[in-house]
């Protein structure tokens, strides 16, 4: 996130995009919803119907996957009608010209038959996003989990550069980041192309750093595979041993039957978890780990804060923390680490390597964390990235973008639109949640929900168990019938195995990101005789 | 300059708009309340802070009387204390405030305003049992006890102006008044999505939790702050240990970026870490595919040796990995350098993009 959560309390303007933040960033969704009970104007872009919609002054109900057309088409608007910040632009942007030119070819109304909405609505939301400033954008994986996902992350970025927006308090481009340390995952370089700090591992400058800090003669200087590759590799026989840490692959990727045959594929597979899990069940060794509140550490979250976790309980039976299992697997290769605790881990080699973390130490984040870069022991942190329209990069870059369809749309067999994520009560492949005393009580199974209108058509009642089927697989749940969900949609979790929605999705994927189009693919309901 | 206003016979500076319990306070003074839920509108429901204000024909409510320049207000007379004392008296005689029997003895305000003016027994009837509404507790994590409910108004401000779920709200008069949800239906029929927001801000013992109940008083357990492990927002959570084992959990007040609020996997799904199926030992496939336990030396040695094995055999960029975006920043500082600094590839990645 470029801003803070103590923002969207404050903000005047709240743009919504892609994001049921409800029920995936509750408690986040409670300020925005405070602001709108406040008074401040909520404008919520999603093709379902979501709870923070009743908050909403509007609702745009945008077709799956047409985000990049739809954003054009506003962006047309406020460059049509003068509604955008043009000292903003002419001073802390490059490339208008060719931004300019590209949102010409969307016409609201174009723009509007691709979105599944009406210009009328394009041209409205436009001149309301014009007339408050600043506004505040916000979006969750509906934006990602595209093959375009690069490219609709891109136009939000537009979007809030051409309504000069990024740089201020209550405004910027905010992805809620769904996992508790994804945001701290990629700061430490996990990651195939940078080290922690985002030192580009192809940089000699910055291997040569890192070769010294750790002590080795020479560090690899081509970036690795990314995590889809790298699954694609074990069929192939070019990736033989695969070091799964924390992950239930086995469920949380597209098309789960091709990813068993990936995992099945490994010659040597190692897994660290805290349960036996769906992806354990293919490994030739499993190291068991300690959990959450068993170890000392730090999660950074969204708003780039580094946060303390703290020991409370004791982990059962021989798990060990990840951080020294990893430690002791490097000493039986001959190399020896010093560091001997989270601590030291985070004090002695992450502060000191990354330069935007060089401020934080842990006698620093004892009571509230700090947000990067903190370059410096006495910086405050940096609630607000480009502050005042001044880029990091220098200057803020406007990328003329093309829309393009998702890589699987419907077609006579397979006519519905099939989109996923999470619900309010599970977190991902019920692992934790699932094995919480009650929370099964709230949820219990899997549905595939659908719209009132599709259901009568095809004669479905709620509850009925019917067959939802696409290209890679099929399941079978129960439908739900609501009216969040649009004719034509269908929407489905993957908390739950039998009925998880990756036995059906398309692993086809962001060409620059990997990331997989999770939110679209095609699929056929039917009734069970 | 700012304003004043004269507070104990003091001059004491306010800010226009300011109501007298939030310039008390400001100024040193402590008014007690009861019903006042900071970040909510004042509604002056309980009375408990009432206080005197020079020229009015009342007592007045301190959480929602605007000051106003040179008001001259006495928080501390013997009027306002018997008015106060007698508040308490009633609030005790309108259900079972029986504090030995109550999972929230010792986290109660009721029970420390009784203490505070040396009440020993109650001065007025209690009310009938029958005219108290039954216990519900249909769903699996909070206990509606209405028999201890003061009917503060608190958990309805929490869900609808704090939270804003909605789903709370008063129902029925008078004697009748009953904090309800949905047209009074059990709270898992209804609209609540179990944030558990109205539990932390019950003043008494009216809502608690179920999964804590005979866990642990307020006096044995220790609070342990700790960031939760489930979404990006990085919410702040005090642990409530006992005895080594967590309990309960809690927002952390003021603290960024909650300011004290959870969500429902926040607050009440915290008890996997307990679960039996947790893998408690190193495990390797034999060759008929089942598992056997091994010790650390011999799962160690044999991923080490392998990874050796395959490093000689196929170059490092034949192993791969993946690290957990749910475990420490220092977990995954380690397994990077593990795979670039000790196996020599940069094959390694995490589920930021899937």
């Amino acid at each position: 996130m470029t801003n803070s959560f103590a923002d969207f309390k404050k903000a005047k303007m709240i743009l919504v995009i892609g994001s049921n933040m409800t029920e995936a960033h509750p408690v986040a969704a409670t300020f925005v919803k405070d602001a709108a009970i406040g008074g401040a104007e909520l404008i919520v872009v999603d093709p379902r119907r979501t709870d923070l919609v009743d908050l909403a002054k509007m609702h745009v109900q945008i077709n799956v996957g047409s985000d990049v057309a739809f954003l054009n088409g506003v962006m047309n608007v406020l460059i049509s009608e003068n509604l955008y910040d043009k000292t903003y632009v002419e001073s802390c942007t490059v490339g208008f010209e060719e931004l300019k030119k590209k949102v010409m070819d969307y016409p609201p109304e174009r723009a509007a038959e691709i979105a599944g909405v009406s210009a009328d609505e394009i041209r409205a939301l436009a001149r309301r996003l014009g007339a408050v400033k600043p506004a505040m954008l916000m979006y969750t994986l509906g934006i990602t989990e595209h093959i375009c996902g690069v490219n609709n992350v891109m136009s939000c970025a537009n979007l809030q550069m051409l309504l000069g927006n990024v740089g201020f308090e209550c405004g910027g481009v905010n992805p809620l980041r769904g996992q508790n340390n994804v945001q701290g995952a990629c700061d430490m370089g996990a990651l195939p192309n940078v080290f922690p700090g985002y030192q580009k591992v192809d940089n000699a400058d910055a291997r040569a750093k890192f070769e010294k800090a750790w002590n080795v003669k020479s560090l690899p200087d081509k970036p690795g595979m990314m995590m889809p590759t790298m699954m694609e590799n074990l069929t192939k026989g070019k990736v033989k041993a695969f070091y799964v840490f924390g992950e239930n692959l086995a469920n949380t990727e597209p098309d789960i039957k091709h990813v068993e045959h990936c995992l099945a594929s490994a010659e040597f597979l190692v897994c660290q978890d805290i349960f036996p899990t769906e992806t354990t069940r293919f490994a030739h060794v499993i190291l068991p780990a300690a959990a959450w509140s068993e170890n000392d550490g730090t999660f950074t979250s969204s708003e780039r804060r580094v946060n303390r976790v703290r020991t409370a309980s004791v982990a059962p039976g021989q798990a060990k923390p990840n951080w020294l299992i990893f430690k002791e697997i490097a000493k039986r290769m001959g190399h020896e680490w010093s560091a001997n605790s989270a601590q030291e881990i985070w004090d002695n080699e992450v502060s000191v390597l990354a330069p935007s973390l060089a401020g934080i130490k842990y006698r620093r984040i004892e009571q509230n964390g700090l947000q990067w870069p903190a370059p410096n022991e006495e910086h405050c942190g940096t609630p607000t990235l480009h502050k005042d329209g001044k880029f990091t990069c220098g200057l803020g870059v406007f990328k003329a973008i093309d829309w393009i369809p998702p890589a699987e749309v419907p077609d006579e067999e397979y006519p519905f639109v099939l989109s996923t994520g999470r619900r309010l009560y599970h977190y991902h492949t019920r692992t934790q949640t699932g094995r919480s005393q009650g929370i099964n009580e709230l949820l219990g199974e899997e549905t595939a929900d659908i719209s009132p209108v599709d259901a009568q058509t095809m004669g479905i009642a709620d509850g009925e168990k019917i067959s939802v089927k696409s290209r890679r697989g099929e399941v079978q749940v129960k439908a739900r019938v609501t009216r969040q969900v649009p004719k034509g949609l269908v929407w489905m979790a993957f908390h739950f195995r039998e009925a998880c929605a990756n036995w059906l999705t398309n692993p086809v994927y962001d060409p620059i990101t990997q990331t997989a189009e999770y939110k679209a693919c095609a699929v056929r309901i039917d009734k069970l005789d | 300059m700012s304003e004043t206003f004269i507070l104990n016979g003091k001059e004491t500076p306010f800010t226009p708009g300011q109501m007298i319990l939030e310039a008390a306070r400001n100024g040193g003074v402590d008014i007690p309340t009861m019903c006042y839920l900071k970040g909510a509108a004042p509604t002056g429901a309980c009375r408990i802070c009432c206080v005197e204000v020079k020229g009015a024909r009342s007592l007045m409510a301190a959480c929602s009387t605007p000051v106003a320049s040179g008001m001259e207000v006495f928080t501390d007379t013997e009027l306002v204390h018997r008015s106060r004392k007698m508040i308490v008296e009633f609030m005790l005689s309108s259900g079972r405030h029986n504090c030995l029997l109550c999972e929230a003895n010792g986290n109660c305000k009721l029970q420390d305003l009784a203490y505070f003016y040396k009440i020993t027994k109650l001065q007025f009837t209690e009310k009938d049992e029958k005219d108290i509404y039954p216990t519900e507790d249909q769903n699996p994590f909070i206990v509606r006890d209405f028999s201890r409910c003061i009917l503060c108004g608190r958990c309805v401000q929490a869900c609808n102006e704090v939270m804003v779920n909605r789903a709370i709200t008063q129902g029925y008069r008078g004697a009748e008044s009953k904090i309800v949800t949905g047209g009074d239906s059990p709270y898992n029929e209804s609209e609540c999505v179990f944030c558990g927001h109205c539990v932390e801000v019950c003043p008494v013992g009216a809502l608690t939790e179920k999964k804590a109940k005979g866990l642990g008083r307020p006096w044995e357990v220790q609070k342990i702050r700790t960031t939760c492990p489930y979404c990006g927002v990085g919410c702040q959570q005090w642990l409530h240990v006992k005895d080594g084992k967590i309990v309960k959990v809690t927002g952390v007040e003021e603290a960024e970026p909650n300011q004290g609020r959870l969500c429902v996997k926040g607050r009440f799904a915290y008890d996997f870490i307990y679960s039996e199926d947790r893998l408690k030992t190193p495990l390797i496939r034999k060759e008929d595919g089942e598992f056997r336990e091994a010790s650390w030396d011999e799962a160690l040695d044999l991923v080490a040796s392998r990874f050796k094995e395959i490093i000689q055999k196929d170059g490092p960029d034949a192993l791969a990995g993946v690290s957990c975006a749910r475990s420490l920043n220092e977990d995954s500082y380690q397994m990077q350098k593990l795979f670039r600094a000790v196996i020599g590839t940069n094959n390694i990645d995490h589920c930021a993009r899937t």
